[in-house]
């Protein structure tokens, strides 16, 4: 205790040289938590990206393109499955429901996915979460649309408010279906998830604004036609009656002979897209963690060059009755302490950090950063921080040693 | 060895290295309790050394160093921190406090080390800081010093502070090492009547090493190291 306190009031004493020191570990401290939540936190949404799903399907490509453009509308189909393939494969007696789905067209950047009225009732986010309305309703009418809850916020959308979709997924395109507006009805809740950056219509209404019209720019009175079942579409999410026929369904599809065709268990594909960006999620965790390293190696070379002035302040120390080991323990205690601040406040750094770029992150990543109590994961890495404080310490504390016992109380200076 | 003497050394030899040439050598020394004694030797003559067995901090490679009953040369490393954190006070030539701390603080330091000192002092004044300022106060130190830190003090206030620390707790045995060569003569006179004045109060043997033969007569007794130790520099 009597040490602890002469630690820190010898530390309170070169307050500025320690306060620089103790900033390098707080910023080297806050970028490793830092980095260590985003990837906590990308991982759990990533996670939570779909869920109750049992197979993705699409047309033949890698099973981690399917993935991104089915559910995280990102890329593009290179090919499309037939309606009538579709059909026969939702008709299976294994199948309890399917969601088509249908990608090509965008509003201000947005995705525009077609799908029926199933999605609403049988998509899962999360831990088994049901897409709920925030206001309005499901889509009914052909020029209906449904809006995640980002494109409502980000374009300031309201119901009733009519919208113009765009051929291709750009954010400026030139091709736009002008003149069958749609009617927005429904705006969903929050989910974390691509839905919230998706705009849904009706499978009739993709169909219906691509049959004819759009090329010449007229409006044509053909667009009501009554026969808007699909022709294709781009992929179709499963759900089974039973788990146990997960394989032999996905065996069926992918051996389907009428067109080359892929299905996927969606967690397994999560978590080979997952590994393959894993690689970069280690290197920038290495890489903090060097950035720690090199903090507290900064630490040591600001205790070792000031205990030459202080070989006298051990001496005193020593003529006092202290032992050599608590000339050690003093300066380990310094060097602890320093870490134990700084690591204090890298952490309160870290939440005001998290707290002003929150709405950016989200905003621009999708990405929902909470501003929760450390986990017990991060309150690890933060006591090995102050553990390797203390470690690292015991070198100037071993010189210090060193010197105690060579000057013992003889002051020569 | 009789009881009557704190200090009794007889046989010493030390050498820094075990191959090197012996520094000291000293047949017999022996201090009565409560005496003061000046003793007088040039540097280089084996002063900081002599002080260094005297406290523990080094032991001889022959011979015995007994002080309060204590056999030195025979105690491990960690009794005599302990031993010198109890029964010795130091006061050296300059630089004597910690920058960090303040004044009070300072005086307060060897009750830290020692059990032993911080009961004698609460003892004394009911309490380690208020035995801490009447030190300080009888060594005619401002109060309004007390809470600065140590480094603002003039050289003759740091050495006042530094003989306070060396006496609270009632040491058994204070040295001072040269604490007045910083000193004009006329503070020198009046911070040795001080030191004198506190150790005879609280019965501590007072050992004064300095090279300056004008401070003798101030001392019941004067040691020449020149003539004890065999070892000429």
């Amino acid at each position: 205790m009597a040490i602890l306190t002469l630690a820190l009031k010898s530390l309170w004493n070169r307050r500025y040289t320690a306060l620089l020191t103790l900033l390098a570990i707080a910023l080297s401290v806050a970028l490793l938590l830092g980095v260590e939540r985003v990837r906590t936190e990308a991982r759990q949404s990533f996670a939570n990206t779909i869920s109750g799903t049992d197979l993705v399907v699409g047309a033949r490509s890698g099973s981690i393109q399917l993935l991104l453009y089915s559910v995280f509308r990102i890329g593009n189909a290179t090919n499309n499955i037939s309606w009538q393939s579709y059909r026969e494969i939702a008709q299976r007696p294994e199948v309890a429901w399917t969601i088509p789905i249908s990608l090509g067209d965008s509003h201000r950047g947005y995705r525009v996915m077609g799908t029926t009225i199933d999605y609403f009732e049988h998509y899962r986010y999360g831990r088994k979460q049901p897409l709920v309305m925030a206001e309005g309703r499901r889509f009914a009418e052909l020029y209906d649309a449904v809006l995640g809850a980002e494109v409502a916020k980000e374009l300031n959308y309201r119901l009733g408010q009519t919208i113009v979709l765009a051929h291709g997924a750009g954010d400026v395109s030139f091709v736009e279906h002008a003149d069958k507006p749609f009617r927005v009805v429904g705006i969903l809740k929050p989910t974390g998830t691509p839905v919230d950056r998706t705009v849904h219509v009706s499978l009739e209404a993709i169909e219906a604004i691509h049959s004819d019209g759009w090329m010449g720019g007229v409006p044509s009175l053909a667009a009501a036609a009554p026969d808007l079942t699909p022709r294709a579409i781009t992929a179709f999410l499963v759900g089974l009656k039973s788990k146990t026929a997960v394989f032999r369904v996905q065996r069926f599809v992918n051996d389907y002979r009428e067109e080359p065709l892929l299905a996927v268990l969606p967690g397994v594909a999560l978590q080979e897209l997952w590994d393959a960006m894993g690689v970069a999620e280690q290197v920038l965790l290495a890489i903090s963690g060097f950035v720690v390293l090199v903090g507290l190696t900064g630490m040591i070379t600001v205790l070792l060059a000031g205990l030459r002035e202080r070989r006298r302040e051990m001496a005193i120390l020593r003529a006092l009755g202290a032992r050599p080991g608590q000339v050690f323990l003093l300066l380990v205690c310094e060097a602890g302490s320093l870490a134990l601040a700084g690591v204090m406040a890298g952490m309160a750094l870290l939440y005001l950090l998290l707290f002003a770029i929150r709405p950016v992150i989200e905003a621009q990543f999708g990405l929902h950063l909470g501003l929760d109590a450390p986990s017990a994961h991060e309150l690890t890495i933060a006591g090995l921080v102050v553990a390797c404080g203390f470690v690292v310490g015991a070198l100037p504390a071993w010189r210090a040693y060193r010197y105690a016992l060579a000057d013992g109380m003889t002051i020569r200076l | 060895m009789s009881d009557a003497f704190v200090i009794s050394i007889t046989g010493l030899e030390f050498r820094w290295r075990a191959a090197g040439p012996p520094v000291l050598a000293i047949d017999r020394l022996a201090i009565a309790r409560g005496e003061r004694v000046f003793i007088r030797g040039a540097s280089g003559s084996g002063k900081s050394t002599l002080l260094s067995l005297l406290g523990g901090v080094t032991t001889p490679q022959r011979g015995e160093v007994h002080v309060l009953g204590h056999p030195l040369h025979a105690l491990g490393a960690a009794q005599r921190d302990r031993f010198r954190a109890d029964h010795v006070g130091f006061v050296f030539q300059m630089f004597n406090l910690l920058p960090y701390l303040s004044v009070l603080e300072n005086v307060m330091l060897p009750c830290r080390f020692s059990k032993q000192r911080r009961e004698r002092a609460r003892l004394r004044s009911c309490g380690v800081e208020r035995e801490a300022r009447r030190l300080l106060a009888h060594l005619d130190m401002d109060d309004a010093l007390l809470a600065a830190p140590a480094a603002e003090l003039s050289i003759g206030q740091q050495q006042r502070v530094a003989a306070a620390r060396a006496l609270i707790g009632a040491p058994e045995i204070v040295i001072a090492d040269e604490p007045t060569s910083a000193l004009d003569a006329d503070r020198r006179a009046a911070f040795l009547r001080l030191l004198e004045q506190e150790c005879a109060e609280q019965g501590s043997t007072l050992l004064f090493v300095s090279h300056d033969p004008a401070l003798e007569p101030l001392f019941d007794r004067t040691v020449a190291l020149a003539d004890i130790n065999r070892i000429t520099a």
